[in-house]
């Protein structure tokens, strides 16, 4: 039997019992990117010897009986916003290119701390601006359902990674589902942790008051562990909560009855048949194990998407302005200051962050400050309040994670089509809710469908309880990805030569 | 061009007008968002950290020693103090602005209506601050050549933003704003205010009007303005090149000048480098700025009472020359020092006595020793207790300087001085007469001289001699009273 799928909990159990070393776990992981990555492109780099090093260590501790920590030796892959201390971070983007950070973001020292191995980074849209990872200015990274589909985006390298057993779990950013998202499309829990519940220190800002950091994993069991790792006052970060953590894992009761679940009429507006025939279904599963179901309205809905588009790229202007070619990254020839800022710039960043510095920048200029900016604060404001009112009538509002499966390649070509793929996620960014996606069931093509869970601020809880619950009932089960099958090599627990996967390894 | 008039003349038809804004520094141990050192001088980039660098990932979390600091500076101005401010990023491109925004506050900032009592000659003119809000310094870049250098050690440290409404008359007027601002923030110990150092720095709209006129004229900002003498220098040529650009009839360009104290005159800037549109937003990194009541409280409790309040209360309680209460509140060691050495006066009306002694004798031995009055080796109830001989006549003042000397180098109270060595003052009449009757008989030439052939100067003859014959003990006022008497006029 391969490790490549095993749980979170599983992996960690294993090798605290002695039944199988981190080493072995990890070469399993490393054999099993050779063989995979470069036809799935999710990896930008692997941190073979740092990897090594790391489960080298957790076997070490093991033989002299030392406790373990609680995730020691499960192989973790980063997306490349998350800042790591000696391995290379680009943000996806090319004006980060070489750029070797001299600390590890929070979430990093926290994984490392738990025991955790950082395998290594994995592909984004650049800056974690988009739906498809198309944005990254590396590689494509593939749906590991349907070689020829989008795994989602930003973080499409975490999803597909996950999916396709070439980690155990990932961490990815959501800024306006860019966890959830991805983890519909590949058929994973993404789970998006309420605004402050993780520090952001470490993190590559994209729009600060949206960011947040949240695993990836192949169950709702494996992501309140991760979340555990992660979750927690940061005073680096000060937007950070100093809220107490509970024990997600104890969430997991398997009992969703008299829970109250809520059904916002604009969420069921526009979506594919198939999707909201698995949304259906789903809602069926937690009526029939005892949930009630309260349909609400979030009137506000309809104007978040533009609240968005001008609030992320106002931020991510501003955030993106140090990238300057002075200090870090790349910087281009040129004769006079400011031609090297134009030249840096101009062939660092891509056209979709190029489209948002300029749309950003716009928004908040003198003079129109309060007519973007301000205003779509406002709107931010009053879509807090509809859930502030909804949730005194329920307990989680479940809505589908996307009005469609995952699309081809190249099928999103005009900008607004691909900001409308976000339509059911970026409201709770912009009120600062925790989410979840789990997989609900898969398309008649084989492609998977995510339902999500909108938490009370600070409520996971709930969130992986309800998510437990419907993973048992219309979750995919042991179903994995038939696309990248094939590609597998059988499992060895051998020592592999060179690990070169489709990046910069 | 006919002979340019004298600045006087300019101003009996001209009204300048000035507002400041002055960057302070503040005294804290680390930087405004991250626990990076300050430190003046270390070498360069030494004092930095991926925060200070504005590498990705790094986020800001706010000092709250930098709030203690600039509350006090806000309580000690009377502002309106915001129970919620806010930090707003300003956006800017250049080498030592690491993030290429500046953490500042914009339109919520933490203090605002406040003042500031400006000593003006003998009187305190009051000078409205509109606003002082809190942001951080940039780096600092030198050109050599055609390298730039960029130094951010100093990006991150604390500053202040004071600024004045427009409402300085002249640029005497701007130079006593700066130091009364110095020595108000040097008073509360909230920086160090060396404007050499950077620790205190002004930028200066100037413009100029006809008297009489309501409308304020177009105006020019100055900048780059590095010590005390250079705001007077800068803002008088300023008014100059103002008064004389009206007068030609053309028109102020409404600009951006850098000063440049080499030559002695100012220069635009590029309008490329001021053509910004800083684009401010709230930082959505930082939270709200919160001063609660426990914070406004500490701070009020140990508020210290202000130069200008002590500079009013010397000249009203004390009757001190306004010239010595200004020195007085030079620095606040001087005036606690003083107010020290009054409290330890039995008499109300010790003030003056003690001011005279302070500004001549202990200032004097302090600046011979280069020692600062904090550690002044005659405390001030030793120089109280000085004052009191000479008040009481057990000691002349002319003894009096000779025993601060001793006591001021041996730390001996000047009672034991006096007493060990003799040096009370005689004002026994029996005693003096008996000296004066022997002296006068063993100067028989000398007193003739005076007495009938009226060569007044020779009185000082036998003065001289009895303060011999007494070494300097002798009461002066009864020795002459007796000595009148026994020469006969």
């Amino acid at each position: 039997m391969t490790s490549a799928f095993w749980s979170v909990a599983d992996t960690a159990r294993r090798i605290a019992a002695g039944e199988i070393s981190a080493t072995q776990v990890l070469e399993t992981t490393l054999a099993r990117i050779t063989a995979v990555d470069p036809t799935l492109g999710a990896y930008l780099a692997v941190d073979v010897a740092g990897a090594r090093a790391a489960a080298a260590d957790i076997d070490g501790r093991r033989a002299v009986n030392a406790p373990l920590p609680p995730l020691a030796g499960v192989p973790i892959a980063l997306k490349d916003v998350l800042v790591t201390r000696g391995l290379a971070t680009t943000a996806g983007s090319k004006i980060l290119e070489g750029w070797v950070p001299p600390y590890d973001a929070h979430v990093v020292d926290k994984l490392r701390t738990a025991g955790a191995i950082i395998v290594g980074k994995v592909n984004c849209d650049e800056f974690a601006m988009g739906s498809s990872t198309e944005n990254s200015a590396y590689q494509p990274t593939k749906n590991p359902w349907n070689l020829e589909r989008v795994p989602g985006g930003s973080s499409g390298g975490s999803s597909a990674a996950v999916a396709a057993g070439l980690c155990a779990a990932s961490l990815g950013t959501d800024t306006g589902g860019s966890i959830r998202q991805p983890a519909a499309f590949c058929g994973v829990v993404g789970l998006k942790p309420t605004y402050g519940r993780v520090s952001r220190w470490g993190v590559v800002a994209f729009a600060s008051s949206l960011d947040q950091v949240g695993p990836l994993t192949r169950s709702v069991a494996d992501a309140a562990l991760v979340l555990q790792a992660i979750a927690g006052f940061d005073p680096r970060d000060a937007t950070s909560l100093d809220a107490p953590v509970p024990s997600f894992s104890e969430a997991l009761t398997g009992d969703v009855a008299g829970l109250r679940i809520g059904l916002p009429q604009e969420f069921f507006e526009a979506m594919d048949d198939e999707v909201r025939a698995a949304v259906q279904k789903t809602v069926a599963a937690l009526v029939e194990r005892g949930a009630e179901t309260v349909d609400l309205s979030l009137p506000h809905t309809a104007h978040a998407l533009s609240a968005y588009y001008l609030i992320a790229p106002a931020e991510a202007s501003s955030n993106l302005a140090r990238f300057d070619g002075v200090r870090f990254g790349q910087r281009a020839q040129a004769t006079d200051l400011l031609e090297m800022y134009a030249r840096t710039r101009g062939a660092g960043f891509g056209p979709e962050v190029k489209r948002r510095i300029m749309l950003g920048t716009y928004a908040l200029r003198a003079g129109y400050y309060d007519a973007y900016y301000k205003k779509a604060q406002q709107v931010r404001t009053l879509i807090k309040r509809d859930f502030d009112r909804a949730f005194r009538f329920c307990d989680v509002i479940l809505t589908p994670t996307t009005p469609t499966a995952a699309f081809a390649f190249g099928a999103k070509a005009d900008p607004v089509d691909m900001y409308l793929a976000d339509v059911f996620t970026l409201s709770c960014n912009l009120a600062g809710l925790p989410g979840i996606s789990v997989p609900c069931g898969l398309t008649s093509d084989g492609l998977p469908i995510g339902v999500q869970l909108l938490g009370k601020p600070l409520d996971e809880v709930t969130l992986l309880r309800a998510g437990g619950v419907i993973e048992s009932a219309v979750g995919l089960g042991e179903r994995r990805p038939p696309a990248i099958a094939a590609l597998a090599a059988p499992a060895r627990i051998t020592r592999p030569g060179v690990v070169a996967p489709g990046g910069d390894a | 061009m006919s002979e340019p008039r004298p600045l006087a003349a300019m101003l009996e038809e001209w009204e300048p007008v000035i507002g400041l804004e002055v960057h302070v520094q503040l005294a804290t141990q680390s930087k405004i968002f991250s626990p990076s050192a300050i430190e003046f001088g270390a070498p360069p980039n030494s004092l930095t950290d991926p925060l200070v660098l504005g590498l990705p990932g790094t986020l800001p979390s706010f000092n709250l020693a930098v709030l203690q600091l600039a509350l006090k500076l806000g309580v000690a101005t009377s502002s309106q103090i915001r129970a919620r401010s806010r930090f707003a990023r300003k956006h800017y491109f250049y080498p030592d602005l690491p993030k290429g925004y500046q953490i500042s506050q914009f339109d919520e900032p933490l203090c605002e209506n406040g003042h500031l009592d400006v000593i003006i000659g003998g009187a305190l003119k009051r000078v409205k601050l509109q606003r002082i809000h809190l942001e951080e310094d940039a780096g600092k870049t030198t050109h050599v050549g055609a390298t730039s250098h960029v130094d951010l050690n100093r990006a991150g440290v604390p500053l202040v933003e004071v600024v004045t409404a427009p409402e300085l008359g002249s640029a005497a007027e701007a130079g006593e704003f700066m130091r009364s601002l110095h020595r108000l923030v040097r008073w509360l110990e909230i920086s160090e205010a060396d404007m050499e150092k950077g620790q205190l720095r002004c930028d200066a709209n100037v413009s100029v009007r006809l008297r009489g006129e309501d409308r304020l004229g177009q105006r020019a900002e100055l900048k780059n303005i590095n010590s005390f003498r250079f705001v007077e220098h800068a803002i008088e040529h300023e008014i100059v090149r103002q008064i004389r650009i009206l007068e030609a009839g053309g028109r102020v360009t409404r600009e951006t000048r850098l000063w440049d104290a080499e030559r002695g005159q100012s220069a635009p800037m590029r309008s490329k480098e001021e053509a910004n549109d800083y684009r401010y937003f709230p930082d959505p990194d930082l939270p709200p700025l919160v001063v609660d009541g426990a914070i406004m409280s500490s701070i009020l409790r140990t508020l210290p009472e202000l130069p200008a309040v002590r500079f009013e209360r010397y000249q009203k309680l004390h009757g001190i020359s306004p010239d010595d209460a200004r020195t007085l509140v030079g620095e606040r060691a001087l005036a606690d020092y003083f107010d020290a050495a009054v409290a330890a006066h039995p008499s109300e009306r010790g003030g003056r006595m003690i001011a005279n002694w302070m500004l001549t004798e202990l200032l004097g031995a302090l600046h011979a020793s280069n020692t600062p009055v904090a550690r002044s080796p005659l405390a001030p109830t030793t120089l109280t207790a000085l004052v009191v001989l000479v008040e009481n006549g057990t000691i002349s003042g002319k003894i009096g300087k000779e025993v601060f000397e001793e006591s001021y180098r041996t730390g001996e109270a000047p009672a034991a001085i006096v007493e060990r060595r003799g040096l009370q003052q005689i004002s026994d009449t029996g005693v003096l007469w008996e000296i004066i009757n022997r002296i006068v008989a063993a100067n028989t030439k000398q007193a003739e001289a005076y007495t009938v052939g009226g060569k007044d100067g020779l009185f000082g003859f036998f003065v001289g001699q009895v303060m011999k014959e007494t070494q300097g003990r002798a009461n002066p006022v009864i020795t002459s009273d007796l000595l009148h008497k026994r020469l006969g006029r």
